[in-house]
């Protein structure tokens, strides 16, 4: 049943940049427009720098359009220990370092492309940051599914695969709704965006590619430009190629440090980091995986992080903390400290793995794997045992059976008293 | 004289089971099957069936995804149709019309055609999910 009336839409706005032109860089426009057709989201870029066992997810929101509401729901690889408003510096610095003279301006052809977009999902945790309402929410893809129905985000047909195969490696998501009377009550100009920093333990970063073409035609190209941050030089999953093109990678300047540093709730930064800047370009219908990465570059990044194996059958998810936040609306929620834990990630046979770490004190969170059929599989109906359409030959038989024995039976009875009148006939 | 009515008796009797067993015959055009038709990740499963020509059939569709499908059966003026105009809900009064709200299970009756019959389409008309692969097809044989 279409729900016209629904104003959210689901995004996939994760790190989506468009491409101005041919060897422009690439801006954030994950393009995405209502069924009213008057709001859409039109920025959303995503820093993963990797610092002391955390993982800092730093994404921007912009915002244009009328005053319905819109929304996004991006997956997360763990509970976040702290959700904050980013500094406004950040990701424009990182854009700045690679391509210096990007002058802004509208987005391109690729920005029209719509990414519109059983048991309850648990709010963990909701905030307000700006004008956007903040919910990290736990659960299974249909669970989490049902959520943003209930919460009037318009699901595109993709949405319920793409759910079950985040869902399967972590049920952490982060739904970001665009509230358009606190952007009114704060007079908050179309086109500003909404950093959002997202501190979560982790062993190593990680970055949701797939949910980019959330809501978008196979044959849709993906634009997105990825920021990584890691103390050594990383190794990916998948490699760079075509679709992943490696477009810096080197020591991170001393300049690009200090001014990240010096911005918002970036004092983490370190005096040395590796910047490995990536340029995503891909065929929707080919962007099937994620981002899985070996900070350390010494060991093997997880397949299963990347999307490119299934977790093992239960995937078990942990959770490290509550998340915190720097928010006045979220000063009342009392928040533990977080508990990273982060382990070796080294493995000479097996793969390493990016697991979340474990808070004993939390529940384990244990999701069934994503079982997804071929799409070529073709499958005839199951047999009934009540049908007639082959099941019935045995009934059938049985009629036969008693026509045949009473035919039998009369012919008898025929033949019985003819043989005993010629019987007695005889002399 | 009596042995003729045994006889005749016998022969009816034979009669009546022959008719019996042609009723009961799998090929007939009047039985009545129920297949069982999940949603599931935006796509039918199965997504491709066998029918019997001019065989009545009980749709049972469950729909597992967090979000509403329709099951829609008939020639393609029905799927086109469906696919250009308003959407609405289908409450089951059109034969083969059917709204699955999320994680609901419908059911429709439907007629499929004389020997010969070109296959007919299920699909979802809902915005997008045809053309995401949300269909299927009846072969009449």
């Amino acid at each position: 049943m279409h729900r016209p009336f629904r104003r959210f839409v689901v995004a996939s706005a994760v790190a989506g940049l468009c491409a101005l032109a041919a060897g422009a860089p690439a801006f954030a426009c994950a393009g995405l427009v209502t069924p009213g057709g008057n709001v859409k989201l039109v920025r959303a870029a995503t820093l993963a720098a990797w610092a002391d066992g955390n993982e800092h997810y730093v994404t921007s929101f912009t915002f244009q359009g009328g005053g319905a509401e819109f929304g996004s729901i991006v997956p997360l690889p763990g509970l976040p220990s702290k959700v904050e408003r980013g500094g406004d510096w950040t990701l424009q610095r990182l854009e700045r370092e690679v391509a210096p003279p990007a002058p802004r301006a509208s987005c391109g052809p690729n920005c029209e492309a719509a990414a519109a977009s059983p048991a309850a999902a648990e709010e963990v945790y909701n905030t307000r940051i700006d004008a956007l309402d903040i919910t990290i929410l736990r659960g299974g893809g249909a669970a989490v599914g049902q959520w943003a129905r209930d919460h009037g985000f318009q699901l595109t047909p993709d949405a319920p695969e793409i759910l079950d195969f985040y869902a399967a490696r972590s049920p952490i998501f982060m739904a970001a709704r665009f509230n358009a009377d606190a952007a009114k009550e704060r007079n908050q100009p179309e086109g500003e965006g909404t950093p959002i920093h997202l501190t979560i333990p982790m062993d190593n970063p990680w970055v949701p590619l797939r949910i980019l073409g959330l809501g978008k035609a196979a044959d849709d190209i993906i634009n997105a430009d990825v920021f990584l941050l890691t103390p050594a030089q990383p190794n990916l999953l998948p490699a760079p190629a075509d679709g992943v093109a490696e477009a810096r990678s080197e020591p991170a300047s001393k300049s690009l440090l200090d001014d990240l540093r010096s911005d918002k709730g970036m004092e983490w930064v370190p005096q040395q980091m590796w910047l490995t800047y990536l340029r995503i370009g891909e065929q929707t219908g080919r962007l099937r995986y994620d981002l899985a990465v070996d900070r350390s570059g010494t060991g093997t990044p997880s397949p299963v992080m990347a999307g490119l194996e299934a977790p093992p059958a239960p995937a078990t998810t942990t959770t490290t903390a509550a998340p915190t936040t720097t928010t006045a609306a979220a000063a009342a929620k009392p928040v533990p400290k977080p508990k990273p834990k982060p382990t070796p990630t080294t493995a000479a046979s097996a793969p390493t793995t990016t697991v979340p770490a474990v808070d004993p004190t939390l529940p384990v969170i244990v999701e069934p794997p994503a079982t997804a059929p071929p799409a070529t599989a073709v499958a005839l109906p199951p047999a009934r045992p009540a049908s007639h359409d082959g099941s019935g030959a045995p009934a059938a038989v049985l009629i036969a059976a008693a026509g045949g024995g009473a035919l039998l039976f009369g012919l008898a009875a025929w033949a019985l008293p003819v043989r005993l009148r010629r019987r007695a006939a005889r002399p | 004289m009596t042995a003729r009515v045994v006889f005749a008796a016998a022969v009816a009797g034979a009669s009546f089971a022959a008719g019996v067993v042609w009723l009961a015959d799998p090929g007939s055009a009047s039985a009545t099957r129920t297949i069982a038709v999940t949603a599931h990740h935006s796509r039918f499963e199965p997504d491709r069936i066998t029918v019997k020509p001019g065989a009545t059939v009980r749709f049972v569709v469950h729909n597992s995804d967090p979000i509403d499908h329709e099951f829609i059966i008939g020639p393609p003026a029905v799927h086109e149709l469906h696919e250009r105009g308003i959407p609405h809900v289908h409450t089951g009064v059109v034969p083969g019309e059917i709204t699955v709200p999320a994680g609901a299970t419908v059911e429709t009756t439907w007629t499929f055609g004389p020997s010969g019959s070109p296959p007919i389409a299920y699909g979802c008309h809902l915005a997008g999910h045809w053309a995401y692969g949300m269909h299927g097809l009846a072969v009449i044989r």
